[in-house]
């Protein structure tokens, strides 16, 4: 079934058009579109979550939510952020930019595209459900560590586990597709190491993509049949053993913590270009850089289980090797730094966000190196430390790169400038709530607070009062935000085609707004397009 | 861009990821192996140590080393579960046994498994067992009782660093009379 203009026009009733038309497009722009809105409509539910525990953990002591209820929206605001916020927002960024930067008509598979991403809504609504289920939602945390997440399971595990395998569906063909696009579907002369950095981070994203999700089923497989078939894989009983969940978990979490943030730094290496007035610095480098976290990614899984007795060989080959990521990923901020020093540098919006990004997952990526190290990561091990530390690189790292790349490419997908004034009150305003919710957590972590308790001790409460007031702040600030894109939507100056006067590339050669079908004649590549 | 070509590409990416997904099946035997050869997690072997190991380490050594026994039970479990014996010291390369008591007190037929883990991790490979009656399940009618031992030696090549370990013994339901038996692949 194809949605060309004909089709739709034949369904005479508005609604059924409407529908007809989002459901049945195979346009990467659409497409592309309906992933944004997935990701920000969850981005509500799951940032909702999260505000609901910090009511309770305003103060010490039990007063909004039953401890039971308290597990099981910690749990779905983990899964639902990751697999249902950041993974689609990129996803949705890579159909509406990959081929407009590489000067392709559309994606190479554009049903396959269609189907990946009508697949979501469904895993998501199936999970979501289960907050109304008998026995409640899974309880178990997002890393669902059996036999918690098998012996003393909810029953609604199984809508989890099915869940889990729609998502990873859905995530592999997104990530065959974006591969085959970008291999196939280049312009004419666009050599690979002429793409532009979004497209080189989202190639190497889509190859961690189809090594790992397919063993995330693995494991969930295996736990249905632990479950329910009589296999013994998780439980000690049968010859099992539940530390190898971990080591299987853990060998698709690892990387897939890369595919979380490896988009965003090709958003970055995007913006700062822009703003800065310069070339992007030691643009190779990035390329190899990205590559390098990327393998790295498959060695150090065992960090998330140093508390679970490894050999002490394995303790330190794992130390060391994740000491070593901070090389490929120092060199990539370095290169940030160096693309803006001496540049013309303006601070719009996407800019601001773009080096919040770069300092604040700096941050991340510090206390990440904190907890490399052994000795030290038995102390900080399941504390707020951690929890401050994710948060970093996810919150102030995959986030606002998404809002980066959103208020950069908004006036080429609606022709409309946003309002530059809401936009800089909008980042201002984030990022001093992300800090106020997330910066305590580190003091409230090293001093031994537990995470995923929903009581702490008394000393604790300040700094959990300071965590709850930003986030309720931050959460303010998105709604903010979804007022400024509506705004954007329906009205406002009119951008130019080029939108940014020092941006480059293909994206920026076509109209504003850009027409539904762009590239149908391939665009002529000289050298200048990086 | 040739069809052809595209076809092969999603050919050859489709299979990779069917092969990851059978690489995760994989990693349930490598872990195992893995395990056996490093000791790594406290599992020791699941079977009796070989004759020709026991004739080549049975030559005790001048050296005392401490064994503590824990036996607990896995939730839903209606056993009573303990040694009689909490601790032994043993000198490595000499045979030694122990007793371990279990009574059934719940008021019908149950059968139990145990699993050993060795602490510390490293310390398993060099456990050796002769007879154990975690090699089998146990069947104890409603009350019933049992004295079961454990004959095991300390290899004599335990590194010099490792002067106590514990041997702990967690007994698991694995069937009731009159209810379903659990399935297991116990080897």
């Amino acid at each position: 079934m194809v949605a060309d203009a004909e089709t739709v026009q034949k369904l005479r009733h508005p609604v059924l058009a409407f529908a007809a038309r989002w459901l049945f497009t195979t346009n990467h722009k659409e497409i592309g579109s309906l992933y944004l809105w997935l990701s920000f409509t969850l981005f509500f539910i799951a940032g909702g979550m999260a505000m609901f525990m910090r009511l309770e953990l305003f103060e010490p002591g039990i007063q909004f939510i039953d401890p039971l209820y308290y597990n099981q929206i910690l749990t779905l605001h983990g899964l639902v952020m990751v697999f249902g916020v950041v993974m689609p927002a990129f996803v949705g960024l890579a159909n509406w930019m990959i081929p407009l930067m590489i000067g392709a008509p559309d994606m190479a598979l554009p049903r396959l595209n269609n189907f990946s991403f009508w697949i979501l809504p469904f895993a998501f609504a199936m999970l979501l459900s289960t907050l109304f289920m008998e026995g409640g939602a899974p309880n178990f945390g997002w890393t669902f560590y059996a036999p918690l997440s098998t012996t003393y399971g909810p029953p609604s595990t199984d809508f989890f586990i099915l869940g889990v395998h729609m998502m990873g569906i859905s995530s592999i063909m997104g990530a065959i597709n974006i591969i085959v696009t970008i291999v196939n579907l280049r312009a004419p002369g666009m050599k690979y190491m002429q793409m532009p950095l979004f497209v080189w981070t989202w190639f190497i994203t889509a190859f961690l993509l189809i090594m790992v999700m397919p063993v995330l089923a693995g494991v969930v497989t295996m736990m249905l049949t632990d479950r329910h078939f009589g296999t013994s894989f998780f439980q000690a009983a049968g010859g099992g053993d539940p530390v190898l969940f971990q080591h299987i978990f853990w060998f698709f979490g690892h990387p897939e913590v890369y595919i979380l943030i490896l988009p965003g730094f090709g958003i970055a290496s995007q913006i700062i270009p822009t703003f800065a007035r310069k070339k992007l610095f030691g643009y190779h480098s990035m390329v190899y850089a990205t590559i390098a976290i990327a393998a790295l990614s498959f060695v150090v899984w065992g960090h998330h289980m140093f508390t679970t007795g490894m050999p002490l060989f394995a303790q330190m080959f794992i130390m060391y090797a994740t000491m070593l990521i901070a090389v490929p990923t120092g060199v990539k901020v370095f290169n940030w730094v160096a693309t803006m020093w001496g540049g013309s540098m303006t601070f719009e919006t996407p800019m601001l966000f773009a080096i919040g990004f770069v300092m604040m997952f700096t941050i991340g990526g510090f206390s990440g190196v904190m907890l490399a190290l052994v000795p030290a990561d038995i102390q900080y091990h399941d504390t707020y430390f951690v929890v401050a530390h994710f948060h970093y690189v996810l919150y102030p790292g995959a986030i606002f790169g998404t809002m980066a790349a959103v208020y950069y490419w908004l006036p080429k997908w609606c022709g409309h400038m946003y309002d530059e004034r809401l936009g800089k009150i909008h980042f201002w305003a984030a990022t001093i709530a992300v800090n106020l919710t997330f910066f305590p957590m580190h003091f409230t972590g090293l001093a031994g607070m537990p995470r995923r308790i929903p009581d702490y001790s008394l000393q604790f409460t300040d700094f959990n009062m300071m965590s709850s007031i930003g986030s309720w702040l931050l959460g303010l600030t998105q709604i903010f935000f979804l007022y400024i894109v509506i705004k954007t939507i329906r009205g406002g100056a009119k951008a130019t085609d080029q939108v940014w006067e020092g941006a480059e590339g293909l994206e920026w050669t076509i109209p504003s707004p850009a027409p539904l079908h762009t590239f149908e004649t391939p665009p002529v590549i000289t050298d200048g397009h990086k | 861009m040739s069809a052809q070509d595209k076809r092969k590409h999603i050919f050859m990416l489709s299979a990779l990821a069917v092969g990851m997904f059978g690489f995760a099946f994989a990693m349930v035997p490598l872990y195992n192996v893995f395990c056996e050869i490093t000791g790594l997690n406290g599992k020791t072997a699941a079977q009796a140590a070989l004759i020709e190991e026991v004739n080549r380490s049975i030559s005790p050594v001048d050296r005392e080393v401490r064994i503590e026994f824990l036996a607990s039970v896995a939730r839903g479990m209606p056993w009573e579960f303990r040694p009689l014996q909490n601790e032994l010291t043993v000198r490595p390369g000499e045979m030694n046994t122990t007793t371990f008591y279990v009574r059934n007190r719940a008021n019908k037929t149950v059968t139990g498994q145990a699993v050993p883990s060795v602490s510390p991790g490293q310390a398993a490979l060099y456990l050796k067992k002769i007879e154990c009656f975690c090699f089998e399940q146990q069947e104890l009618p409603a009350g019933g009782e049992l004295e079961m031992g454990v004959s095991f030696f300390v290899d004599a090549d335990l590194p010099a660093n490792i002067n106590e370990l514990t041997l702990s013994y967690t007994m698991f339901l694995v069937g009731e009379i009159g209810a379903e038996k659990i399935a297991s692949h116990h080897e």
